[in-house]
């Protein structure tokens, strides 16, 4: 498992943890079987579409530029926490360029020649907050934390209750 | 996943039969709308209703469906599911295209 992101769940809270081959078809059975599995699933419904958003593109990035091709797993851990879940993401591929985070620049929607891509960092840097990354020897550690809007704090499965 | 084409007037109307469109369908999407697209229709509605999730690559699909539309005429989105309305809003995307509520009128007493 990998070490703790920093916010704890309580004792007593439940996370899940999936291995992921990195494959387009591995990683949309994966976000499938994720949304049906306690406790993410009952997640309150904002939560639950930031939830797939980012997740989704957090892994179909690791296929793509990580792996980009090659075979390898992708270990997703996720935890309640009393206002969201903190998300742990690990692989064996290729470092970010940099060593560091992209930029979550949106691509303009008002140019003449529409974007086709970019969206992905842009929708996980609006919607995920603390994204933090580090490479660690053959080992990218992406974390983040999925905030629940304040109307839907009460209603995560699985959490400790806020202090 | 497949997509099935009603023509109601002038336009045609192509609905997704499909719960996600992401990045392990999102050429297929793309090569299928190319079909669809063949028909001379100047208006083409796309019914998003059985979609509930799209992600980036769908996203960059449904823009490159739009432009293989071509410049004579506009391709319009309906009945976005509220995930897919999320990724088009934040996005910004949701101010490109015309987005209906409702997908045009299915023909109730078809043949």
């Amino acid at each position: 498992m990998p070490d703790d992101p920093g916010i704890a769940g309580a004792p007593g809270t439940s996370g899940v943890r999936l291995v992921i081959p990195a494959e387009p078809m591995a990683v949309r059975q994966a976000l499938l079987d994720l949304f049906a599995m306690a406790p993410t699933d009952h997640l309150p419904d904002d939560l639950r579409s930031t939830a797939e958003i980012v997740i989704a593109e957090v892994l179909n990035n690791i296929v793509e530029h990580a792996y980009a091709g090659t075979k390898g797993d992708i270990d997703l851990s996720i935890r309640p926490t009393c206002d969201g879940l903190w998300c742990t993401v690990i692989d064996h591929g290729a470092p970010m360029p940099g060593n560091a985070l992209p930029a979550a620049t949106l691509p303009d929607s008002q140019a003449e020649d529409l974007p086709e891509g970019g969206f992905g960092w842009f929708l996980i840097r609006t919607l995920a907050r603390d994204v933090r990354y580090d490479r660690k020897g053959p080992t990218n550690c992406l974390t983040f934390w999925l905030p629940a809007t304040e109307s839907e704090i009460a209603d995560i499965p699985g959490a400790a209750t806020c202090i | 996943m497949d997509i099935a084409c009603d023509t109601i007037g002038d336009t045609l109307v192509a609905r997704v039969q499909a719960t996600r469109i992401d990045a392990a369908i999102a050429i297929r999407f793309k090569d299928l709308m190319r079909e669809v697209l063949h028909a001379p229709a100047p208006r083409i509605v796309l019914d998003l209703s059985k979609v509930d999730f799209l992600d980036s690559s769908g996203l960059g699909a449904v823009v490159a469906v739009m432009k293989l539309a071509g410049p004579g005429r506009r391709l319009e989105l309906a009945a976005l599911t509220p995930t897919v309305e999320k990724v088009f809003r934040l996005t910004r995307m949701d101010q490109v295209f015309t987005i209906h509520a409702q997908p045009p009128g299915i023909v109730r007493h078809a043949g």
